[in-house]
C-alpha cells in the first residue's frame, strides 16, 4: 500500500511509560515535531489498567494506581507539545527511501508518516494459552492478565468468579488483586515450578487471601462448554487432582510485542524475541530506536520509563550527528546460564545505556564473566532467580569488539 | 403452524448448502440447528482447502460432490466476495516407499478427471518451495488444490437463503418426531415444525437422528478428531504450496498449508474416539505436530505459535459418504461426510435436490436470485481497516474494525456466540488471542449472545 506520507522528525510506535517519557524527553530537548501513535482509545500502556499501586515513585516522586499514573504521563506529554494521535495503529514500517515511513490505519483511513528517526516502544504482552499448548476444551473465561486487568479497570466487567490462576510472577499477584477488584475469589494458584518465581515472601498475599497453591503441578485438562467448568492438574506426586472454577488466568511468561521489527526485517533477538539493539537503542537499522518492554521481558513502568527517557537523549545527540558509527559493534551474547543480554550490540566508542541487562536460566549463584577472543574480559558476582533483573557495568569489559559472550560460572 | 416443504436438520456445512440450494429451487425452507450459531459442529475447525478430488475412491459419490461443489464454488464465489488463495498442492515424497507410491496417486488423479498434475524433480521443488527441507525427493504437483475461508461461504449460503424465504431455527434441537404418511412432525427445544420432507444433515449425529425419526439407523458415527496448530503470520511467507504427504488408507496426512486469513496451519492428526462433543487440543500431539512442521519446513522454529485448535469428523464405520433415502417417507440423509464436506457442500446440496426431485414435489425456482455479497476478512483482499471511518481498530492483530463487528452483529444472520462472531470477523484470533481485545469485545456484544463474554458486570 502506498499513500503519500507526511514529514516529521520523530514518530514514536506506542504511548506506554517507555513511548510518552521519550516523547517528552525529545519536545525537552528541542526535537520540532514529534508524533507518538498509539493505537488504543487512551494513551499510558499497560498501567492504564493496572488499578493497583505501586506506580510513578521514580517519576513523580509518589506511589500512584497504574491508571492515575499513565494519564499524568500522557498529560505532560500533552503540556510538552507532543503530537499524540489515539486509535491510530502503525502497520507497517517502510524503510526504503533516505527517511523512514510508518503507515497508519486510523478512523480516518490509511496514511503515512515519513520521520528522520522512529521509537519503537510496543511495550509486552503474556504468552497466550496456545503458545503454552495447554490440553483441553477451549471454552470462554481463560484469558492473560492483561485482558483480566482490561475487563476489571477498563470496561469494569467480570469474565469470571472462581477462575484459577496459572503462574507465580509478579503478575500473578497482581492478578489476584484484579479478582479481588471484581468481587471474584481465585480457587487455586498453579505453577509448574518446584516453587514460586517471586521471593516467597510474596506470596504470603496467596496465603492470606487463603488461595491454595500447587507447585510443580500441570495442566493436563481445562474442561467445560460453553464456559470453564474445571480444571484438572496433574500433581507432583503423580497423582491427579480435578478442581472446579469457571475461569483460568495464564499470567505473565511476558514476551516483546515485536510484530512491527519481524515484518520490518529488523533484527530479533532469539533470547529476548525482541528487536537486537545497541547501547543507545539502535535497532539493525540504525535510523529506527528501541525501548522499554519491548525489549525484553521484563521490567517494571519505572525502568521502562526511564530507558525511554535515555534513549530519547541518544535520538537528540543522534539526529544532531553526534552518535558513534553503527558499523562494526562488537556483539554480545548469552552463554550458558544466561538467557539474554541487553543491548545485544555495543558500538565503538562507550557512551549510552551504561548496564547491560540480562536474566538467568534458572535461581543460580556465582559469577558472570564475559569472554571474547578465547579472554577473560571481566567478571561479576551474581545471584538472582529467573525472572530477577540482573545488571552487569558495561564499561567493564573495555573496549571490546567481534563477539563476547557472557556466561554463569555456578558456585 | 404452516407446514414448510423441507426440514434440513443441522447448520454445518452440508446444512447450509443444502438450504440454499432448496431456497433457490423455491422450496419453503426451515434449517433447525442445535448450536447457537451454524457452523457449530463439525465445521466450525477443518484445513479449509477446496480439493479437486484427486486422490477421492475413483467413482464414488464423495468424488462426484467434491467435482460439482469446487466447480459451483468457484462459479459463484467472486459474486459472494468469497475469498480464493489460489495455492496449488504438492505431494510430497520424503522417502524411497513414498516416491514409489506417486505414480499410483498420479493414475489416480487424471482417472479421477484432475489431468493438470505434474511430477516435480527435488531441484523443481527446491524452486518453487526454497524453505521447505532439503531431504524431499521428488512430489506430485496439484495446481488446482486451493485454500479458502472456511466459514464466510456458509454464512453467505445462509444469507441467500433467508433472502430467499427460508427460516434459519438457531438453538433448536431436534429432539423427536414421526412422519404421518403426508407430513413430518419434528419436535423440537423450541416446538414442533412440520415439513413434507426432512433432509438429515447431522454430521456427527447423523446415525442418531436417523434413529430418532425412522427407528434404525443405516450407518454408525465414529468420530476422528483432527487436532492443529496454526503459525503467526510470519510464516506465510515460508510456504507457498499445499504441502501433502502421501497419503495412507485412513487418512489424508499431516498437512502444512497456508490460511486465508494469512497465516500457516499443521494439522490435522486422525484420532478415533467415542465422545461427539468434546475436540480437546493435547499438549504432546500439539508438540508433534509443531516438530513435524519444523522438520518440513525448518525456517518455522523460529516463528511463534498463533492458535491451536481441534475439530471432529463426522466418519462412520465405512470410508464413503452415506446417502440414505426413503421415499416413502420423503427423507434423505447426507450423512458421513468426514473430511471433504467444506469442498462437497454444494455439491451434496445439488444432490440432495435431485434426488428431491424424484420423492417430493416440484417447485418453481427463484427468478432473479440476489448474490448477498459478504465482508472480506481474508488477508490477500482488501481489509475494512484500510478503509475510513471504521471506527476504531478493535482487535490489533487481525485489524479487525469496530464497523466490522458491528457490520457481523447487526447482518442478516447475526452470531449466535461468540465463536460466531470469530469466524465472521476474526476478533480474538490472532497473536495475542485476546490479551488486547477480549474484554472490548464483551463490552461490544453485551447483550447479544447467550453465552456472554463477561459472566457479570464487576462487584
Ligand atoms: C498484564 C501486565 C501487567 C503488568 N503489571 C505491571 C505492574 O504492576 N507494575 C509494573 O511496573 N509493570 C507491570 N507490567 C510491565 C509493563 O510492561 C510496564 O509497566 C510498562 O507498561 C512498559 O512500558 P512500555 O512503554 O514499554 O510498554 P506498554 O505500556 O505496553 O505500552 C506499549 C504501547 O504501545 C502500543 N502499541 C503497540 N503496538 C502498536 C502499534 N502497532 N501501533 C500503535 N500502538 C501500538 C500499545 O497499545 C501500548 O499502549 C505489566 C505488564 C503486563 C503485560
Ligand atoms: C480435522 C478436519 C479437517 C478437515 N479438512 C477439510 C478440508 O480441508 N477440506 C474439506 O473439504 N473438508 C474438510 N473437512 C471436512 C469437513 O469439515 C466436514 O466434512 C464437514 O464439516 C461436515 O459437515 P456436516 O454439515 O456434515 O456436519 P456438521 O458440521 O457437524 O453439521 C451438523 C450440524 O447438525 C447439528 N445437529 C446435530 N444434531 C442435531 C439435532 N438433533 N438437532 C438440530 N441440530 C443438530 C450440529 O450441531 C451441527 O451443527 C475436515 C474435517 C475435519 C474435522
Amino acid at each position: 500500500m502506498s499513500v503519500p506520507a507526511d514529514h516529521t522528525n520523530v514518530v514514536i510506535v506506542g504511548a506506554g511509560p517507555a513511548g510518552l517519557a521519550a516523547a517528552t524527553e525529545l519536545k525537552r530537548l528541542g526535537v520540532g515535531s514529534v508524533v507518538v501513535v498509539e493505537r488504543e482509545r487512551e494513551a499510558g500502556g499497560v498501567p492504564r489498567h493496572c488499578g493497583h499501586p505501586p506506580f510513578g515513585m521514580r517519576e513523580f516522586k509518589c506511589v500512584l494506581t497504574g491508571p492515575s499514573y499513565a494519564r499524568r504521563l500522557a498529560r505532560r506529554a500533552a503540556r510538552a507539545g507532543v503530537d499524540l494521535r489515539l486509535q491510530t495503529t502503525v502497520v507497517a514500517i517502510d524503510r526504503d527511501g533516505d527517511d523512514p515511513a510508518v503507515t497508519l490505519t486510523s478512523p480516518e483511513g490509511v496514511s503515512a508518516v515519513r520521520a528522520e528517526r522512529i521509537l519503537l516502544a510496543t511495550g509486552v504482552r503474556e504468552r497466550t494459552r496456545a503458545q503454552r499448548f495447554a490440553s483441553g476444551d477451549r471454552p470462554l473465561g481463560v484469558m492473560n492478565t492483561g485482558a483480566l486487568q482490561a475487563y476489571a479497570y477498563l470496561e469494569r466487567l467480570a469474565p469470571f468468579r472462581r477462575p484459577l490462576i496459572v503462574g507465580t510472577e509478579l503478575v500473578a499477584l497482581s492478578s489476584l488483586l484484579t479478582c479481588r477488584a471484581i468481587g471474584a475469589e481465585p480457587v487455586a494458584m498453579v505453577e509448574t515450578g518446584a516453587g514460586p518465581t517471586v521471593p516467597e515472601v510474596y506470596m504470603m498475599l496467596p496465603w492470606l487471601l487463603g488461595v491454595p497453591r500447587f507447585y510443580s503441578a500441570e495442566i493436563v485438562d481445562i474442561f467445560g462448554a460453553p464456559r470453564v467448568e474445571g480444571v484438572t492438574l496433574r500433581l507432583a506426586g503423580g497423582g491427579t487432582e480435578t478442581i472446579a472454577c469457571d475461569g483460568v488466568v495464564f499470567t505473565g511468561g511476558f514476551q516483546p510485542e515485536a510484530t512491527l521489527v519481524r515484518a520490518a526485517g529488523l533484527e530479533l533477538d532469539r533470547g529476548t524475541l525482541g528487536p537486537s539493539i545497541d547501547q543507545f537503542g539502535r535497532t539493525s537499522d540504525p535510523r529506527i530506536f528501541a525501548a522499554g518492554n519491548v525489549l525484553r521481558p521484563v521490567e517494571t513502568a519505572g525502568w521502562s520509563w526511564e530507558e525511554g527517557r535515555r534513549v530519547a537523549g541518544f535520538i537528540a545527540e543522534d539526529m544532531k550527528g553526534l552518535l558513534p558509527v553503527h558499523q562494526g559493534a562488537a556483539r554480545l551474547r548469552p552463554g550458558p546460564g544466561v538467557r539474554y543480554v541487553v543491548p545485544q550490540r555495543l558500538a565503538l566508542g562507550g557512551g549510552g545505556l551504561s548496564q547491560l541487562q540480562l536474566r538467568l536460566g534458572a535461581r543460580s549463584e556465582g559469577r558472570l564473566v564475559a569472554r571474547g577472543k578465547g579472554r577473560e574480559l571481566a567478571s561479576a558476582p551474581v545471584a538472582a532467580r529467573a525472572e530477577q533483573r540482573v545488571l552487569f557495568r558495561s564499561d567493564l569489559l573495555g573496549p571490546v569488539s567481534g563477539d563476547v559472550t557472557i556466561s554463569l560460572e555456578e558456585r | 403452524m404452516s407446514t414448510a416443504d423441507i426440514a434440513i436438520i443441522g447448520a454445518g456445512a452440508v446444512g447450509c448448502a443444502a438450504a440454499r440450494r432448496f431456497a433457490l429451487e423455491g422450496a419453503k425452507v426451515v434449517l433447525l440447528e442445535k448450536g447457537a450459531d451454524l457452523l457449530s459442529g463439525a465445521s466450525k475447525a477443518n484445513s479449509a482447502i477446496l480439493h479437486t478430488g484427486f486422490d477421492a475412491p475413483r467413482g464414488s459419490v464423495e468424488l462426484a460432490c467434491m467435482q460439482e461443489g469446487r466447480r459451483e464454488y468457484l462459479a459463484i464465489r467472486e459474486r459472494m466476495n468469497l475469498p480464493l488463495l489460489e495455492t496449488g498442492a504438492i505431494v510430497v515424497a520424503w522417502s524411497e516407499a513414498e516416491r514409489a507410491a506417486l505414480d499410483g496417486i498420479e493414475a489416480q488423479a487424471i482417472e479421477n478427471g484432475v489431468t493438470d498434475v505434474r511430477r516435480l524433480t527435488a531441484a523443481e521443488i527446491r524452486l518453487r518451495e526454497p524453505e521447505l527441507s532439503r531431504s524431499v525427493l521428488e512430489a506430485l504437483l496439484v495446481p488446482g488444490e486451493h485454500v479458502i475461508d472456511p466459514w464466510s461461504p456458509f454464512l453467505a449460503y445462509l444469507i441467500e437463503a433467508k433472502t430467499q424465504g427460508a427460516e434459519l431455527r438457531f438453538s433448536t434441537e431436534v429432539l423427536g418426531g414421526d412422519f404421518d404418511g403426508e407430513v413430518w412432525r419434528l419436535s423440537t427445544s423450541t416446538g414442533e415444525v412440520r415439513a413434507n420432507a426432512v433432509i438429515n444433515a447431522a454430521g456427527l449425529y447423523g446415525d442418531r437422528i436417523e434413529r430418532l425419526l425412522l427407528g434404525d439407523a443405516s450407518f454408525e458415527i465414529r468420530p476422528r478428531k483432527g487436532q492443529f496448530v496454526v503459525f503467526d503470520k510470519a510464516a506465510a511467507k515460508l510456504v507457498r504450496s499445499i504441502v501433502l504427504p502421501v497419503p495412507n488408507e485412513r487418512t489424508k496426512g499431516v498437512v502444512l498449508c497456508r490460511t486465508a486469513f494469512g497465516n500457516v496451519l499443521v494439522g490435522p492428526t486422525a484420532e478415533e474416539q467415542e465422545d461427539r462433543t468434546r475436540a480437546t487440543v493435547e499438549e504432546a500431539t500439539l508438540k508433534g505436530l509443531v516438530a513435524r512442521a519444523v522438520e518440513m519446513v525448518p525456517a518455522l522454529a523460529e516463528v511463534d505459535v498463533t492458535a491451536v485448535y481441534a475439530g471432529l469428523r463426522p466418519a462412520s464405520e465405512e470410508k464413503g459418504y452415506r446417502i440414505r433415502v426413503e421415499a416413502e417417507r420423503r427423507w434423505i440423509s447426507l450423512g458421513g461426510v468426514r473430511s471433504t464436506g467444506l469442498t462437497a457442500s454444494l455439491g451434496l446440496a445439488a444432490l440432495a435436490v435431485r434426488i428431491y426431485s424424484e420423492i417430493g414435489q416440484g417447485h418453481a425456482a427463484a427468478k432473479d436470485p440476489v448474490w448477498p455479497k459478504v465482508p472480506n476478512i481474508a488477508e490477500h483482499l482488501p481489509r475494512d481497516w484500510e478503509q475510513s471511518d471504521h471506527g476504531e481498530i478493535v482487535c490489533h492483530c487481525e485489524l479487525v474494525t469496530r464497523r466490522e463487528i458491528e457490520i457481523a452483529l447487526d447482518g442478516p444472520v447475526p452470531p449466535g456466540d461468540f465463536g460466531g462472531l470469530k469466524r465472521r470477523t476474526r476478533a480474538g484470533m490472532g497473536r495475542c488471542q485476546g490479551f488486547n481485545c477480549n474484554a472490548r469485545l464483551a463490552s461490544l456484544t453485551a447483550g447479544r449472545f447467550a453465552a456472554p463474554l463477561a459472566k457479570d458486570e464487576a462487584a
